[in-house]
């Protein structure tokens, strides 16, 4: 019997690679132009979610795990920014590299539990363990409770650079949103991102070539739950709050949301997912709690009608990769 | 009146039986997701909704044809049990074939959806549901006072996971029902109605969620997000006990509760967290849960 080719599965030709960098291109172009033509800080906003969208999708697209806690990493790394910020006077560089390990050490001790289940268990623990930390956030004495940490001083890059023009900004977040990316792009096309494609197709397999797949889940835990991190320090210090919102189980489900609706296991899908459901709230704001139930129906249409999301769609249509 | 460990027997028992009550809603819940998962192999995220959707019923009931408790304990779980027919037929059946992940995402969505509507509609505050009149007040047994509410409570969730237990384990229709689990198509060529079994056993575990919401209206205020708060526990409780074994989810329910409750006396603060501790502390002695099999 012949076997059937999926044609995106051969060898990458010319086309199909610079499909990926005309994409980044593009979207280079569009955030380096946006701040001139609409609010620089609703897209320093956005730019924050895209990253942390992101970080999710590199664990569910490309090694299959449903984290259902990632606003464990992104909530306890502002927090732990906005404090050293605004509590210890670090300069917001260093605040953003205290949340950044926050979330990377948290993510090595909620990882290590989680990968011990698969499946639909990953999912439950990683919610369960998320909801534990919130719990804690919500007893803890510096996170200000209810409050939040406000007030966080943006303060001066590398104690030079004055970060309260909001152009100075724009660029920061700018820069680390796309080493961000770039980094992800890297992980994901590097010989140890092509062991991750394996475990998430077949893991039994995966262990019957000799590869240690705990190992590799738990590093690309701790990866994605670094990434995620280092999205929320950032947020913590462009929006000088730190909140209980961030930590929050429904903010677990906004990232599931971004990813889904921008398309699972794409690289640029996470960034228009969360660009997308940004705007949407930002123009339903006035409808009050009926927000939540269109993100409710837009995650039923987007399992029953299209699970490959606005990118993943885009890119079976022009069969490219995206 | 004495003490032990220097609590008063009063205290000791009132948070013990606050304990059992709680445990007799994970018990309750946990069961419904054991049940939903192993026919449909979806976990059931829109649970905790549909709980809650159980106590808004029983409050509608009696606000708009004045139907009490009692009739709504029966009424509210059967209506609520179709809207989950209608929710399997609509949109679940189109899943079972797809990647696990997809009907947890789904179910999430619905969650969202009635929780949504629910906090639309009557606001995020509780509304009360008044105990019903033959079970007011309670009786004084000497090392604590128990309200009668709360024992029926206790009671009649218990008969509902043993009668749960019974059915799926010693009745041939719950010898339909396991058989179907193991090998689907098998039973299919026996001539069974598997599709409709799938159907029938998502309505009863829906129906299992909104008898449990009209129990704890009268306790707990009828709101919103009282799903919510509760299906995340009730999730380190399924992970605690593992989903294969019916009798494993009644017991881990109803244990967690009272250790959950003799937490709140002797160490408060960690009264909300001490369940996903045990669970952090069952994966890395136990990763398959207390009743699990490995996977």
């Amino acid at each position: 019997m012949e076997r059937v080719v999926d044609p995106l599965a051969q060898k990458p030709s010319a086309l199909r690679t610079q499909s990926e960098t005309i994409a980044f291109g593009v979207m280079v172009a569009a955030l380096v132009i946006a701040p001139f033509v609409t609010y620089p800080l609703f897209l320093m906003q956005a730019m924050c979610f895209a990253l942390f969208a992101s970080a999710f999708n590199l664990l569910v697209g490309y090694v299959g795990l449903l984290s259902f806690g990632h606003a464990l990493y992104f909530g306890w790394a502002s927090y732990l920014s906005a404090h050293a910020a605004k509590v210890w006077g670090l300069t917001p560089e260093l605040a953003i590299l205290t949340g950044t390990a926050t979330a990377a050490i948290l993510g090595l001790i909620a990882g290590s539990l989680a990968i011990r289940r698969q499946g639909i268990y990953f999912a439950m623990i990683t919610l369960a363990l998320a909801q534990m930390m919130y719990f804690f956030a919500v007893q803890a004495k510096f996170t200000g409770g209810e409050d939040g940490i406000q007030g966080v001083p943006r303060g001066n890059l590398f104690g030079l650079i004055d970060l309260r023009n909001e152009m100075t900004m724009y660029a920061v977040v700018l820069i680390i949103f796309l080493a961000g990316f770039m980094f992800i792009y890297r992980i994901i096309h590097s010989p140890f991102g092509e062991v991750l494609k394996a475990i998430r197709e077949n893991e039994a397999r995966a262990i019957s070539l000799g590869y240690k797949t705990e190992r590799y889940k738990l590093a690309a835990f701790v990866l994605s739950a670094t990434i995620a991190g280092a999205a929320g320090a950032t947020k913590a210090i462009v929006l000088q709050l730190a909140s209980l919102t961030d930590v929050n189980w429904p903010m677990s489900g906004e990232v599931v949301l971004m990813t889904l609706v921008g398309g699972l296991g794409t690289i640029f899908g996470p960034v228009a997912g969360a660009f997308v459901i940004l705007v949407m709230q930002f123009k339903l704001a006035p409808i009050g709690e009926w927000v939540l139930v269109i993100q409710g129906a837009i995650f039923v249409a987007c399992v029953l009608l299209f699970r490959r999301g606005i990118v993943g769609e885009l890119a079976h249509l022009l069969r490219i990769r995206l | 009146m004495f003490e032990i460990f220097g609590i008063p027997s009063q205290a000791l028992f009132g948070q013990l039986l606050i304990g059992l009550i709680n445990g007799s809603f994970y018990a309750l819940l946990s069961l419904g997701l054991a049940v939903i998962f192993g026919m449909l192999n979806i976990i059931n995220f829109s649970h905790g909704a549909q709980y809650m959707m159980g106590a808004f019923v029983a409050y509608l009931l009696l606000q708009y044809s004045g139907l009490g408790y009692w009739p709504a304990l029966i009424v509210a779980p059967i209506l609520v049990g179709i809207t989950g027919v209608i929710v399997e037929r609509l949109f679940l059946q189109w899943l079972y074939k797809l990647d696990h992940l997809y009907g947890l995402l789904l179910t999430f969505g619905l969650a969202l959806i009635l929780e949504g509507v629910a906090r639309n509609y009557f606001g995020s505050a509780g509304l009360p549901y008044t105990v019903p009149e033959s079970l007011q007040g309670g009786r004084n047994l000497g090392f604590m006072f128990l309200p009668n509410y709360r024992a029926w409570v206790i009671v009649a969730s218990l008969t509902v996971c043993i009668g749960t237990w019974f059915v799926i384990e010693r009745t041939r229709l719950g010898a339909y029902l396991r058989a179907a689990t193991e090998n689907p198509t098998l039973v299919r060529a026996f001539g069974i109605n598997v599709p409709r079994m799938i159907t029938l056993t998502y309505g009863f575990g829906v129906a299992l969620a909104a008898f449990a919401g009209v129990m704890a209206a009268p306790i707990y205020n009828v709101s919103p997000q009282m799903g919510s708060e509760l299906i995340i526990v009730v999730f380190a409780v399924v992970v605690i006990g593992g989903m294969g074994s019916i009798l494993g989810a009644i017991v881990t329910g109803f244990g967690l509760g009272v250790v959950e409750g003799l937490t709140k006396v002797f160490f408060p603060e960690a009264s909300n967290t001490v369940i996903f501790v045990i669970m952090a502390i069952v994966l890395l002695v136990r990763p398959a849960g207390l009743f699990g099999r490995r996977g």
